[in-house]
C-alpha cells in the first residue's frame, strides 16, 4: 500500500491532499474497482511528487488508466505556467508522441471474415515490426532532418498518403519549433532506419470491426457505422524519441542541481520552460514528435497497401481514410482558463490523450461541431473506443482524458500467468487472429495484464472528460 | 548463480544486481543487460570497445555507464559478451567491452531494453559485497 491518504470527492474523483512540499493537490479519476489496483502500487505517490514541481497549476492529475511509471505516473497530466513553470522530459516519456491513429474502410465485417488470415499475413509481411525493427527506408541525414522539421507532411510529400490526412491529426502532424540542431548525433543515428516501423512491446496494428454506436450523430459525422472494418495503429518515435529523452534527462539531472530545484525523484529532472535548456528540450521534443507522425503516416500507407493486396482490390474500393491521430506522450503549449483567467500553459500528457471540446479553434472544420475524436485502444485483441472531447475536460483536466487500458500486471507477472498456455490459440477462440514478431510479446501482453478497458472508459465518460461514440472489436492483430 | 534478479514493476523491468566489488557490480550490470537482450551463448568476444563515463554520485555513474552499455546495441547494433572494469574512481569509470556486431543469421534478440531510468536507482555496500537496483524502460 502506498502511504498516500486519498480523500474521495465524488463517484469518480479522489483527492491527494496537499501536504509537505506539494504546491497543489492531486486528483485521481477512478472507480472503486480501479482504485483498488492503484492503491497497490506507488502511482498515487507519483501524483504527489509531480505536484511538487515549480509552476504547476491547479492540480496534479491522473486518469483512470494510471499505473506506476518512473517519475511521472503513466496516465498523468500536469500543466505548468509558462512563467516560472517547468518542462520535464520524464513528464513526456521516452516514447515521445507515442500515439494512435484510426482508419475506417469501405469494407464490412462479412467481407473480411473469410479473408482474415490472408489480411493478417499480408500486414505482417508488409509492415516492418518487432524488436529493433528496421524499415524499408534508410534516410540520409539531410532527409532525416527534414522528417524532424516537417513531420507527417514529409511523408505525404514523399508519396505516403494524401494532403487531406494532415488535417486529421493533432497539430496537422507537425509541431512547430522543431530544431534538428537540438537532436544529438546518437538520436539521428538511431532514427535513420526506423521511420515506418511499428516497434515492439505494446505497439500494434489491429484490424477491428465497429460493434456498437453510443452516439449516432457524432459517429455519422466521424464516418463510423456498425459493421464497418477499421484499423488502429499504435506506435511512436522509436529509438530516436528514446534517445532524445535520455539525452535530455542526463543533461537536466545536472541542470536541476545547478539551478537549485530539489526533486523527490531524479527522473523528474526538468528545466524552466523559458530557460535556454527548457527551450532546447522543447525543440528536440518537437523533432521526435514529428518523426512519430511521419512514422504513423507511413505505417498507415503500408497498411492500406497490404489489405488491398490481400483482398485483391484497389485503393478506391478499400476507401481507407484517417479518422484521427492522437498523441499520448507529449507536452504542448496551450491556452487554458484557470480560475477565470486565461493562461498559456505547458501541458504534459504522459499516457493521456488530449480531449478538446466542440468549437475549440485547434480542431479542423470537420470536427468543430463534434469535438475532438479521442482514440482509446484496449488490451491485445479486445478492441478500442472512439470518444469525443468535452467542455468539462477543458474545465477540469486541461482538455485531457485517458489513453488506454493501463497495465495491472508487470511484464514478469504476465509471463508467469501465461506459462503453459497457448495464447495465440486463446485469442483465436475469442475471434482474434494474432501474429507477433517475438515469442515473448504475446505472453507479456495477455489481456489480464491490463485493466478492463470498459471500466476505464466508463470512468472518463461518467466523469464527463469525454463522451463515448463507438466501440470497436478486434478481429486481427499484429504485435511487434 | 546469476549475479542479478529481476523484480516486478508494472511499467517496466527492474533489476537487482550483485557484485563482490564495485568493479564487479558494474561489470555484472552490463552482463545482466545483455543476458536479457540476447542469448549470450551465441555471442563471441571478437572486438573490443572502450567505455569512459563520469557521474556525480555512484548511482549517477552506474546510470551513465548503463546508458553507454545500452547504446552499444540500441545505437551501434553491437552485442556485448564480456565487460571488464579497468578503473573506477569516485566520479569516473573506464571499462573494456568485448563482443561483436549483431548478425541476424547468428544472434537472437530476445528482448528490447530501451533505456535506463533514474527512478529509485540505488547502490549499497553490503557485508558480502555490493548491490544495485535499477529500473529500465522496455
Amino acid at each position: 500500500m502506498s502511504e498516500i491518504k486519498l480523500r474521495r470527492l465524488d463517484e469518480y474523483r479522489w483527492e491527494v491532499p496537499r501536504e509537505g512540499a506539494m504546491r497543489v493537490p492531486g486528483i485521481i479519476y477512478a472507480s472503486d474497482m480501479l482504485m483498488k489496483a492503484m492503491g497497490k502500487d506507488e502511482s498515487p505517490k507519483q501524483v504527489a511528487n509531480v505536484a511538487q514541481l515549480p509552476g504547476i497549476v491547479k492540480h496534479s492529475l491522473a486518469m483512470p488508466d494510471m499505473h506506476w511509471g518512473y517519475g511521472f505516473p503513466i496516465g498523468g497530466v500536469a500543466a505548468f505556467d509558462l512563467d516560472g513553470g517547468i518542462i520535464s522530459p520524464g513528464g513526456v516519456g521516452y516514447d515521445i508522441n507515442c500515439g494512435c491513429r484510426l482508419m475506417m474502410t469501405n469494407i464490412r465485417r462479412e467481407e473480411v471474415r473469410p479473408q482474415m488470415a490472408k489480411i493478417v499475413n499480408a500486414l505482417f509481411q508488409h509492415v516492418p515490426s518487432g524488436v529493433g525493427s528496421r524499415g524499408a527506408l534508410k534516410l540520409s541525414r539531410s532527409d532525416e532532418k527534414r522528417v524532424l522539421v516537417e513531420g507527417a507532411r514529409w511523408a505525404v510529400k514523399n508519396g505516403y498518403g494524401s494532403e487531406a490526412d494532415l488535417e486529421s491529426m493533432e497539430d496537422g502532424g507537425c509541431l512547430p519549433g522543431a530544431d534538428p540542431e537540438a537532436v544529438s548525433e546518437r538520436a539521428l543515428e538511431r532514427g535513420k532506419d526506423q521511420v515506418g516501423t511499428l516497434g515492439s512491446g505494446n505497439h500494434f496494428l489491429e484490424v477491428e470491426v465497429v460493434e456498437e454506436i453510443f452516439d449516432k450523430d457524432v459517429a455519422s459525422a466521424l464516418g463510423i457505422e456498425v459493421g464497418q472494418v477499421a484499423v488502429m495503429v499504435h506506435s511512436g518515435s522509436r529509438g530516436l524519441g528514446h534517445q532524445v529523452c535520455d539525452d535530455y534527462l542526463a543533461k537536466l539531472v545536472k541542470h536541476v542541481d545547478k539551478i537549485g530545484i530539489s526533486l523527490p525523484d531524479r527522473q523528474l529532472a526538468c528545466a524552466y520552460i523559458q530557460s535556454p535548456e527548457g527551450r532546447q528540450y522543447l525543440s528536440a521534443m518537437a523533432c521526435a514528435a514529428n518523426y512519430a507522425w511521419a512514422n504513423r503516416q507511413m505505417l498507415m500507407h503500408w497498411t492500406g497497401e497490404a489489405i488491398e493486396q490481400a483482398l485483391g482490390m484497389g485503393p478506391r474500393d478499400l476507401g481507407m481514410r484517417l479518422v484521427y491521430d492522437v498523441c499520448h506522450n507529449i507536452a504542448k503549449i496551450e491556452e487554458h482558463v484557470v480560475d477565470g483567467k486565461k493562461m498559456t500553459l505547458c501541458v504534459h500528457r504522459k499516457g493521456a490523450t488530449r480531449a478538446f471540446p466542440p468549437g475549440h479553434p485547434a480542431l479542423p472544420a470537420k470536427y468543430r461541431k463534434t469535438g475532438q475524436p479521442v482514440l482509446i485502444p484496449g488490451d491485445m485483441g479486445t478492441g478500442s473506443y472512439v470518444l469525443v472531447g468535452t467542455e468539462k475536460a477543458m474545465e477540469e483536466t486541461f482538455g485531457s482524458t485517458c489513453h488506454g487500458a493501463g497495465r495491472v500486471l508487470s511484464r514478469a507477472a504476465a509471463i508467469k500467468a501465461s506459462k503453459g498456455r497457448a495464447i495465440r490459440r486463446e485469442m483465436e477462440d475469442r475471434g482474434v487472429l494474432v501474429m507477433a514478431a517475438a515469442k515473448g510479446t504475446l505472453a507479456e501482453e495477455i489481456p489480464e495484464a491490463y485493466k478492463d478497458i470498459d471500466e476505464v472508459v466508463n470512468v472518463v465518460h461518467g466523469a464527463g472528460l469525454s463522451r463515448k461514440v463507438a466501440r470497436l472489436r478486434a478481429v486481427g492483430c499484429i504485435k511487434g | 548463480m546469476k549475479p542479478y534478479n529481476t523484480f516486478d514493476h508494472t511499467a517496466d523491468l527492474g533489476l537487482v544486481i550483485r557484485g563482490a566489488s564495485e568493479e564487479d557490480l558494474f561489470a555484472n550490470a552490463a552482463y545482466a543487460v545483455f543476458d536479457i537482450i540476447t542469448d549470450l551463448g551465441r555471442v563471441e568476444p571478437r572486438e573490443t570497445r572502450r567505455i569512459l563515463v563520469e557521474g556525480d554520485t555512484p548511482e549517477d555513474l552506474l546510470i551513465n555507464f548503463l546508458r553507454e552499455v545500452l547504446y552499444l546495441y540500441n545505437g551501434e547494433r553491437w552485442l556485448l559478451k564480456e565487460m571488464r572494469v579497468t578503473r573506477i574512481g569516485e566520479r569516473v569509470l573506464e571499462a573494456e567491452a568485448r563482443g561483436e556486431l549483431f548478425d541476424g543469421q547468428k544472434h537472437e534478440i530476445c528482448k528490447e531494453i530501451k533505456a535506463v531510468t533514474y527512478h529509485q536507482a540505488q547502490i549499497h555496500k553490503t557485508p558480502d559485497g555490493w548491490t544495485a537496483r535499477v529500473i529500465f524502460d522496455v
